[in-house]
């Protein structure tokens, strides 16, 4: 993915194979030799998180697949029996629901990573795309994943999703009772819904290898958002970011298993351990906690359409974030007012998600409508005006500069080891 | 029949098809030698085969219509045709097959259990209706809204059946997105919802909230005087 590989296999096994198949070349120069900028912090170690939870639901999934019963009569107790008779299902089961949670966790860390930095400009317009859409695979992974065990919210979160489409002017109704197979949410929708969650994380698991791809062409951002320019601004990805990534890894693990162990239940509903029942909705039906900000936008406007067009619209807009930014300095480093508007906009997102969570009535709606203005704002208006006005700081020449401390955003490294950390242990 | 004879049948008939839109054929002979080197130019990869080819699209666009032009226009068309024939069946598979059409038949309800003031639930063809027994003050609130002032403005009496004001029959799912509203609650003492704050009337008919249309009317007669059929 990086141009030719210089990858020399040693033994003759090794040729014979590299010279039919240049696999070991490929993820030699990709992720071995890979020249990534040295300035690279923790908030560039979550894309190898994602990789790593991508292939943990998957593992747990398929395994949990495994003695599931897709059946609208049998979904809600094959479940229990997951949880009592399989063993380690209990655990099989918790990983599951808490590993999505810490995927949209770490999927937020790093889309925020990328609002912050920059990291969506020129080059990287497709790299941040095909972001989007893996991002958009994740949510209908994780509505579809919480329905199957066919609990309250399980039965009124896919009635209220499903019913989103009813908004269509003309075809909706005809087109949300394809979606069930029935008049309502049924047997039929639920089976659907599993053979889909089956499949849409492996398309999630291709899309990320375009994702890599064109990651791999321009290589990665960086906090200073200048393009690497000579061997001084790089270091090779082995061992300097496999450590670094898996060092972040680890810390990030003891959280997820932390909630899988201990507060298991902590971001579901308890809601959802009574079985699906047609003729009762919940008096408080909220979505999972990663969906609350959307939700909010979704409630915050008065009209049906309208709100499912804000609600779909809000994801949609981050297709065109590239063309929107007309600042030429990329890192958020280096753009004083930018600072101030990005962290408005991150904070407002966790008030639009904690407003999503409340019922819709008095001043929550209005808050609501409010935080949701902003949200548009930051994108329509902050983004494309920002750039004309505001006054950049100054800037190092280069990353290695950077580090070095001649201008910029200075280190208190020392300087020694800085210059030349691949002459240390 | 030659090799050639057959391709300048083909291109006649191929003329004759298009009309005057396309310019009448001069040799054949020439192109498909042309299309034949082009085509074998090609595999072994020389630059000026490929050059060939450039030179061979851009004559049959400009020009005459190659016997290449016609099997790429013939084959996108039924290429085409064979793919909306295959999209159809995975569409349509996705609609309410034939045992959930044939549970939608009519079912029978007894009123005689309902007590004034009650709301009864019952499921038809999969959906929850709504079976209110209204008193006399929801019906009287109800009749005496002004119409013209409603969102989905619809009489009380264009809503139950003529003599039978006591009886509301409705669908029991919210039209904003699905959720099944609370009897007696909300500002109107009809239904609101708990989902995004609909709230509907003694009649069904939203008056605030995010719902665009009033509850449906399920189709329904009375069969006897304390009796109805759904469907």
């Amino acid at each position: 993915m990086s141009g030719h590989s210089t990858y020399v296999p040693k033994s003759a096994v090794g040729k014979w194979f590299e010279s039919r198949l240049p696999i070991m070349g490929l993820i030699h120069s990709s992720f071995v030799v890979f020249p990534n900028p040295r300035n690279l912090n923790y908030f560039w170690t979550f894309g190898g998180i994602l990789a790593f939870m991508l292939v943990a639901q998957i593992i747990t999934g398929v395994v949990l697949a495994m003695h599931y019963t897709a059946h609208a009569d049998m979904a809600f107790n094959s479940v229990e029996l997951i949880m009592r008779d399989v063993n380690y299902g209990w655990m099989l089961r918790y990983l599951h629901a808490n590993g999505a949670s810490m995927f949209f966790i770490a999927v937020y860390v790093h889309i925020f990573r990328g609002l912050y930095y920059g990291s969506y400009k020129a080059p990287r317009e497709i790299l941040w795309i095909l972001g989007v859409i893996i991002f958009l695979l994740m949510m209908a992974t994780a509505f579809m994943g919480y329905v199957l065990p066919w609990g309250q919210m399980s039965f009124w979160g896919a009635t209220v999703i499903t019913n989103l489409f009813s908004a269509i002017p003309g075809v909706g109704e005809v087109i949300v009772s394809y979606l069930w197979g029935g008049y309502s949410v049924s047997n039929p929708t639920l089976n659907r819904f599993f053979s889909l969650h089956y499949l849409l994380p492996f398309m999630i698991a291709g899309v990320v290898a375009l994702h890599i791809w064109a990651l791999h062409v321009p290589g990665s951002n960086n906090p200073t958002g200048i393009e690497k320019k000579t061997d001084k601004d790089v270091l090779p990805f082995h061992p300097y970011f496999t450590v670094k990534d898996a060092f972040a890894l680890s810390c990030f693990l003891m959280v997820y298993v932390w909630f899988a162990f201990y507060i298991p239940n902590f971001l579901g509903h308890a809601d959802n351990y009574i079985e699906a029942n047609a003729a009762v909705t919940p008096s408080h039906i909220v979505p999972e906690w990663y969906f609350l900000p959307f939700y909010a936008i979704l409630r915050a406007i008065p009209d049906k359409l309208l709100g499912v067009l804000a609600m779909f619209g809000s994801i949609a807009i981050m297709v065109v974030v590239p063309w929107l930014d007309s600042s030429k300095i990329r890192s958020g480093n280096y753009r004083p007012v930018f600072q101030i508007f990005f962290w408005l906009f991150a904070i407002n997102a966790v008030i639009l998600g904690w407003l999503g969570s409340k019922p819709p009535e008095g001043w929550y709606v209005i808050a609501s409508r409010i935080s949701t203005v902003y949200y548009f704002a930051y994108y329509i208006l902050v983004l494309p005006l920002l750039g004309l006005f505001e006054t950049p700081k100054s800037m190092p020449a280069s990353i290695a500069d950077s580090v070095l401390g001649k201008g910029g955003s200075g280190s208190a490294m020392a300087s020694g080891a800085a210059s030349s950390p691949s002459t240390k242990g | 029949m030659t090799v050639d004879a057959r391709a300048q049948l083909c291109l006649v008939s191929f003329n004759e098809a298009w009309g005057s839109a396309w310019q009448p054929a001069p040799p054949a002979r020439f192109r498909i030698a042309e299309a034949k080197s082009s085509f074998w130019g090609l595999a072994e990869g020389a630059l000026g085969a490929r050059m060939t080819r450039v030179a061979t699209t851009h004559a049959s666009a400009s020009a005459e219509p190659t016997r290449r032009d016609f099997l790429f226009i013939a084959t996108g068309a039924a290429g085409a045709v064979g793919l909306a024939a295959t999209i159809w069946p995975f569409v349509s598979q996705m609609a309410p097959d034939a045992a959930t059409i044939a549970a939608g038949a009519p079912v029978d309800f007894d009123l005689s259990h309902v007590a004034e003031g009650q709301i009864v639930k019952l499921f038809w063809r999969g959906k929850l209706i709504f079976v209110r027994h209204r008193t006399a003050d929801e019906i009287k609130s109800a009749q005496n809204t002004d119409v013209a002032s409603l969102r989905d403005p619809e009489a009380d009496a264009a809503r139950v059946k003529p003599g039978k004001d006591q009886w509301l029959v409705v669908y029991g799912n919210c039209t904003h997105l699905g959720c099944v509203p609370l009897g007696n609650e909300g500002a109107f003492h009809g239904w609101q919802c708990p989902c995004h704050g609909s709230v509907f009337d003694t009649s069904g008919r939203i008056r605030q909230g995010p719902a665009p249309i009033n509850l449906p009317v399920p189709p329904y007669a009375f069969t006897s005087d304390k009796a109805i059929r759904i469907g």
